[in-house]
This record gives C-alpha cells, structure tokens and sequence, in this order.
C-alpha cells in the first residue's frame, strides 16, 4: 500500500476489472512486491499465524452456530450433541476451543516480540493501539464464547465477569441489570452473549485490516530496530515472507494438534461438565488461563472499585506504552538494561498468571501484590527511568550490515528464549490444576487404563462388564441421559451388534405420547431412545436420596477431576496424561471404609469415603463382591467391577475417543512431513538472499 | 530462479516445491472434508428417521389419516371402490407420468393408497378429497392428483411418489 501500483495483470479479463477496481495491484503491493527487512526471525511470523487462527476460529465458529442452541435449558446438552452426533462434531468443537487458547498464545508471544523490539515506537504508534485494541476485543469475545456451553464455570465466570462492572460508583447496580437483561444471569444473558459472541469476531477482523494497512504503511519493524534504507535490506513478500510465514503456521498447527486430538481438555476445567446450576458456586472459580495475570490484580487489591480499575489500568497502560518509553533506539537487543527489565517483566507476568489460579490467601496474596507493583513499575517507572538513563549500544548502519555481521553467529537467544516461553506457557497453562491440590485430600491411585495414551482404545470387555454394573448397580439411583441405545452399536463403543442394541433397547420402557386419546403411554425402547432416568425430576432423586440428587453419570467421567500439583502438570502435558476423572471415579468407587479416621465427623445419613472431597458422601458403598455376575469368568470384586464401570463410563463421557486418536495420529504423520517439506522449501527460497 | 531449463529436465529445487505444493493441497482438501459433512444429517437425525408402525384399522372406507415419517407427511387413504375403479380405468399412456395404479400399490391391499403428501412441483402440501380427481388438489399453484395420487393437471411434474413401506398383517404397516 505504497502509493498507486504499476502492476498491470496479463489476462484481459484481469486487465478489465483492474481499470475499474484495482484490487489486483492492491493484492499485489500489499502481498507479492511489499519489501520485507531480510532480518526478520520466527517471532514474526506470529502475525500470519493470528491471521490463521482467526481464520480458524471463525470458520469454526460459524459451523458450530449451526448446530447450538442459545437456550439456557438446552445450550449444555446442545454442544453435547454436536460432540456425539454431528459428523466430526468433536473435532470441531475441540478446533474452536483449543483455538481461542491457541489464539491467545499466540497473542502473547506476538505482543512480547512488539515490546521487546519496541514496534511500539514512532512511526508506529497506532499500529501497536490498533493491536491493543485487537487484543481487547479479543477477551471480550473468549470470556462470551466460554459462556455459552452453559456449564458451572461458563455461569459463575459471567456471573463474576458482569459483576465487575458493579464496582462503578452510583450506576454500577443498573449497568449490571442491564448486561443481565434481568435480575440475575439468565437465558436473556445467554441470548445476547451468543449475538455478540458471533458480531465481535468480524469486528477482529475488520480491526486487523487497519492493522495491517497501519503496518504496510509505516513499514515492519525489525529485530534490528534500523529502518530499511536501500533494497539490500529488503526482500520481497512473496515467496520470501509468505513461505517463511507458512512454515511458521505448520510448526505452530503441530502443537494446536497436540491438544485437538490428545489434550482437548487439558486447558479446560472439569467444573464445566457439570451443567450451570445458580444455587452452587464450584469451590474454585478460576477463568480461563488466558485472563489470569488480570485476575491476579484483580485480586490482589482489597478495594473492590480500586481492584477492577487496576484490572482494567493494566490493559489500558498498553496503550500508552509509545509515550512511555521514549528512547530512541528501537530493538531491545541494543539496550542491555532494557532487555534484562523485559525477561523480568515477562517472568512477572507468568508468576501473576500462575496466583490467578491459587486460592486468594496467606503468601499467594502478598506475593500478588508485590507482583501486580512490578507490573505497574515496568510501565510507570522503569520505562520512562531508562529512556533517560540508558546508555544503548551502537546501532548497525542498516539492515543488510546486521545481516552480514550475524553470519556465523548463530542466535542461540532465540532457542533459549524459545525453551523458557515454553516452560512458561505449560507452568501457566496447568495452574488451574493447582487450584485444586490443596485440599488436602487423598489423592487417587493412578491406574493402567486401555484407553490412555495416544494409541489407546476401550478394552470392549471391560465396556461391556461395565454396562452390566451400571445396569444392574448404578442405574437405580444415577442417569446415563446423553446415551442413546444406538450408541451401543456404534464404532469405538461396546462392539454390539445393531440387532444386540435393537433387543437391548426393547427391554426397556419409554414413556411416549401423547397419543391419538391424548394419554401419555408406555412402549419398548428403541434403538434411537435415550438411557431412561431412575426419577422423573431432580426433586423426586433428591428426596428419595436424603436430600443430594445422584449426579447424572454421562459425563461424570470428564465432569470430575483432581488437582495433579506442580511439576506434574508440565509433565502430563508431555505425556498426554488425561485421566484424572477415570483416576477418580474408580478411587471412589473403592474408597468407602467402615473405619472412620480420627478428626473426620460424618454426618447421620452420610458414609466415609477416603477420596470424596470432604469425606462426607451421601451414596451408600455401592459395590461388594460377588454382587454382579460376569459371564466371561473376570474376577467379581469391587476392584474389577470398578474398574470396568469407569472404563464404561469414559466412554460415555467421550464416545468418540478412539476416532478422535486415531484421525490425531494422522493429522501428525501429514504435519510432519508438510512442516518438514515446508522447511527445506523455506531454505531453497532463502537460499540467496542470505 | 531457472524455469528456462527445468523445463527440460527438472531439478531438485523444482521437484521439492511441486511436493510441498501438493503435500499443502492435499492436506487442504482433506482438511476441508469435516467442514463439509457436518453439513449432513446427525445420528440422532439418523436414527429418529427409522421405520415406524402405523395402524390402520381405525381408518374407514372413504377416510383417509396423515402421519409423518422423517419429516413428511404421508397420506394413508383408504380408497372406495370407486376411486380404485377411476384410478383403473385411466388411460396410462395419457398421463404426464405414466404409471399404472397396480404399481403404486400393494396387490391384495388395493384399497390402501400410501403416498408422500407433497406437491412434486414446490413442496406443498396438497388438500385431499379435492380437484377434478376424486384425489388431491394442491392450493399453491393449482395441480391436481388422482385417486392414485398421479399428476393430471397443473404445473407439477411428477406423482405423489409412494414410500418404502410394507405390510406387517392386514391392518397394519411398516413405513421405512
């Protein structure tokens, strides 16, 4: 977009649309000729790699609106259906919530590279506004969509977000009512999360056209922080950049691979399995990681108004940044303070990250204020401090001098930098899970289960074993309400035939009607019929079971979990450990002891139980040996009958496992050999122009 | 880059971009599947779809019941002597679709005339026991049907066409 393009296409049909609406020249000179410095590194292909998340995410997105049902009766089992039913539904449901974490990385890393080679600074300054206000539109947009699938932590995190908004002096209580549409939230505030869930994406979009007009005008920063000066520094987009851009995007695909297809819960929280319910608060409300260093602000000040406007001051300052740094050399590789402040500043943000997930008490309160000072002290005093005391080292005259002066010194500050980002983001990522450590708890015994790891699959005998206990143990007092008998005969599921589910189903009655008299009726199940529930309404399970309602068991497999503690959250991010909930259930299903330890007072009508939270469960020990028979000789102990219920109900809870593994395993043979056909590709186009 | 001379004999640089760039359109296409077959039925669509059992004996001579199957309506008649005598008598070579009325119903069940209640022109549902035809008439845009639910007049091209159906005993049938 540097002035009028004299690129002329060679078609007559081009040449004709071009007279009238140059869009070819704009293409052009914006994408094929624009002069990009040859200096740039991979922390500048993040740009192309938002693009393509953004892509990603509205592509998905749009699909995903086709099969969601804005209702707060129907929006949970909503997105349970298209996981189950829709063809490749989980897939695309795991693409667009695994993207918004994916979108956010990316984010983070794209606004640290801007920070620390100062793309910030004049002739730029409202490039880096327009991203800052890119990146607000981007929270807004994650913490709706994150409502939507209307589970417990989509309910209180709206119900925490929007109460910000109550600190505001004298109109704070009508503002809320107002983003409610009632006196709590409700369907109303579903409805009109879902609208602006699907508006603001193309505002983004529209955001990043100025965005990349603002670039275009004034030109791509460099790791050098020299403007370009003659061609020497520059080389065209394409193929240099594009190509550059596109290995970048397929290293990146590799790792969003990773938690598609194996860790697709990993960066979630198990509280939302459990459908809203406005009269419990789960006992750690976190938001999702991307939102936690403001969290820990929030926090952090005792002041209710005083915490929200420090929330909101930590985004805003961003803004402010061009004028509050005001040195004048750009790139922080020639500012030897200035780039020690920024690793601290970084390594701040990480630790304000991390105390978002933690309990707001004792040290982790202290140690949020001290941080959330340091935060502030970056911007408000050790910027404008060292524009003014720095003394930076001497800048290369141009780009194509730094080009030369780097050969043989191979930039080892990248890799390293490139392992502590990584570190970083994992010990980030998996604090949510050390909310939950410290309850003191037992924790459960891990087990060997078939369907762990990438290769895994449900061991068929245990799926079927399991069936029988739920249906002769479980289903007295639990629901399976999101299987359907068909689901029996599926693929990745128990192995039965479709005539095996048919008589299956036909041992059950299902309540139909009404009919043609307008009576309601009983029939024999059919295949498309659901798992009928043992009561007809939560208040008669509640009434029939002192007073707790025993918990639909469909999901409970994804629905429970445990907290795994540092460092084992970073290493089940490597080895694709996933099993807490399985881990749990079967812990306690075996759990229950007649002993009650000292200390521990359980209530009349409540049963000790070692791995319950609390210790305090209301369901009676539910297996004892020898209580179900098994045709195929495996032991009848509680041990096993355990065992084979929690395989079963993993699978419940995620029918389409062994499909989501086995396209995983694929999808990583393919982005292999294309991020490494695309390397080589890279080098042959660089080949000369270093 | 030399794309003078690789015309002739291809070198390593030529081969490498031609597999990157068909490993990327593969992959796109491939890609591109899910996005598209998400489009068609779900399971549970699927499966509510399945056969269903109707019961005719409340179904007088003269009457006729509509039931839905995945969607549809279907008219279930059961026609008079009259009508099956009508539908007979036609002339099938006249007909804008030719079909003789054994075809569109079961033998030994001439009576039962099961067909899929919606206009071949547009979609619209058509009004029983109306037109010229002693069959349906649709209100849209005015086409007519016999007593063997065939098109005779109006702009739609083709019959009522008949289900999938069968039938289990004498009163009853199976649809799907």
């Amino acid at each position: 977009m540097s002035g009028p393009s004299d690129y002329q296409p060679s078609n007559p049909a081009l040449q004709w649309i071009e007279r009238r609406l140059p869009i070819f020249g704009l293409i052009h000179s914006s994408f094929v000729a624009y002069p990009t410095p040859r200096n740039l590194n991979y922390w500048w292909t993040f740009g192309a790699i938002l693009s393509f998340m953004l892509g990603i995410q509205i592509l998905t997105g749009v699909i995903l609106a086709m099969h969601y049902t804005p209702h707060a009766d129907l929006a949970f089992k909503s997105v349970e259906l298209i996981v189950r039913d829709v063809n490749y539904g989980w897939l695309l449901r795991n693409m667009h919530a695994v993207g918004a974490s994916m979108f956010f990385v990316a984010v983070y890393i794209h606004m640290f590279r801007g920070v620390y080679y100062g793309s910030y600074k004049e002739p730029r300054e409202v490039l880096w506004i327009l991203g800052v206000i890119i990146y607000l539109l981007m929270m807004a947009t994650g913490f709706m969509g994150y409502v939507l699938p209307w589970g417990q932590m989509s309910f209180w995190g709206a119900t925490v977000i929007t109460n910000l908004f109550s600190a505001i002096p004298y109109a704070g209580e009508s503002i809320v009512t107002l983003l409610w549409g009632g006196y709590s939230v409700g369907n109303p505030t579903l409805n009109r999360f879902f609208s602006l869930h699907y508006l603001l994406p193309f505002l983004i979009a529209g955001v990043v056209v100025l965005h990349v007009w603002a670039l275009h005008v004034a030109g791509q920063n460099n790791p050098d922080g020299v403007e370009p000066k003659t061609e020497k520094d520059t080389v065209p987009f394409t193929p240099h950049a594009t190509i550059k851009d596109m290995f970048g995007v397929a290293c990146f695909m590799l790792l969003y691979a990773w938690f598609i297809f194996y860790m697709p819960n990993y960066l979630g929280d198990a509280d939302n399995y459990i459908p809203a319910n406005p009269g419990v608060t789960p006992p750690h409300i976190v938001p999702e990681w991307y939102y936690l260093p403001f969290y820990a602000i929030l926090r952090s000040i005792p002041n209710k108004l005083a915490g929200v406007i420090a929330m909101f001051s930590a985004i805003i300052i961003l803004c402010f940044l061009p004028w509050l740094d005001s040195a004048k050399t750009k790139s922080s590789k020639y500012r030897p303070l200035a780039k020690q402040f920024f690793w601290i500043f970084v390594v701040v943000c990480v630790l304000l990250g991390y105390l978002g997930a933690q309990p707001p008490e004792g040290i982790y309160v202290i140690a949020g204020r001290i941080l959330t000072f340091c935060y502030f002290a970056y911007f408000l005093i050790v910027l404008p401090l060292l524009s003014r005391i720095e003394t930076p080292r001497p800048v290369p005259n141009s780009i194509a001098d730094a080009v030369l002066a780097k050969t043989g010194s191979k930039s080892t500050p990248m890799v390293s930098t490139a392992i502590v980002l990584a570190l970083a983001g994992a010990l980030f990522a998996g604090s949510i899970d050390s909310a939950r450590a410290s309850e003191g708890n037992d924790k459960p015994p891990g087990n060997k289960w078939s369907f762990a790891g990438p290769f895994g699959t449900f061991d068929r005998g245990a799926l079927q074993r399991g069936l029988k206990v739920y249906k002769e143990v479980c289903a007295n007092c639990h629901g399976l309400s999101y299987i359907a008998f068909r689901n029996l005969a599926e693929a990745g599921g128990p192995g039965y035939s479709v005539a095996q589910a048919t008589a299956f189903a036909s041992d059950y009655k299902i309540k139909d009607g009404p009919n043609d008299a307008g009576d309601m009726f009983e029939r024999p199940g059919r295949p498309a019929d659901y798992f009928p529930s043992p009561f007809p309404n939560e208040q008669a399970a509640r009434a029939a079971n002192g007073g707790a309602a025993p918990p639909d068991l469909s999901l409970i497999a994804k629905a429970r979990s445990y907290g795994r503690g540092f460092p084992w959250f970073i290493v089940d991010f490597f080895t694709q450990y996933q099993e807490q909930g399985p881990d749990y259930v079967a812990a306690v299903l075996q759990g229950f002891e007649d002993k009650v330890p000292e200390g521990v007072a359980i209530p009349e009508g409540s049963y000790y139980n070692k791995y319950f939270p609390g210790h305090a469960i209301k369901m009676p020990k539910p297996l004892s040996d020898g209580q179900v028979t098994y045709d195929d000789g495996s032991p009848t102990t509680v041990a096993q009958y355990s065992k084979d219920v929690t395989t079963f109900l993993m699978w419940t809870a995620e029918p389409h496992m062994e499909a989501r593994k086995r396209l995983g395993f694929q999808v990583f043979i393919f982005l292999i050999i294309f991020a490494g056909l695309m390397y080589f590709t890279k080098k042959k186009v660089w080949a000369d122009s270093h | 880059m030399t794309t003078a001379s690789s015309a002739d004999h291809p070198t390593r640089r030529d081969f490498l971009f031609v597999a990157t760039g068909a490993a990327a359109a593969v992959g796109g296409a491939a890609a591109l599947w899910p996005f598209v077959s998400q489009m068609n039925p779900d399971a549970s669509t699927i499966a509510a779809g399945a056969p269903i059992e109707v019961d005719l004996s409340p179904v007088a001579e003269g009457q006729d019941i509509k039931v839905f199957w995945r969607g549809k309506p279907i008219y279930i008649s059961h026609r008079t002597k009259k009508q099956i005598d009508e539908a007979r008598a036609v002339n099938v070579a006249s007909l804008p679709d030719p079909q003789s009325d054994d075809a569109r119903v079961k033998s030994g069940h001439e009576q039962w005339l099961v067909v899929i209640g919606i206009c071949t022109h547009l979609g619209c549902i058509p009004i029983a026991h109306e037109g010229n035809y002693d069959g349906f008439f649709c209100p849209c845009h005015g086409s007519q049907y016999d007593s063997s639910g065939r098109i005779r007049q109006g702009p739609a091209p083709a019959n009522l066409p008949v289900p999938p159906y069968q039938f289990v005993s004498d009163t009853k049938i199976q649809i799907g």
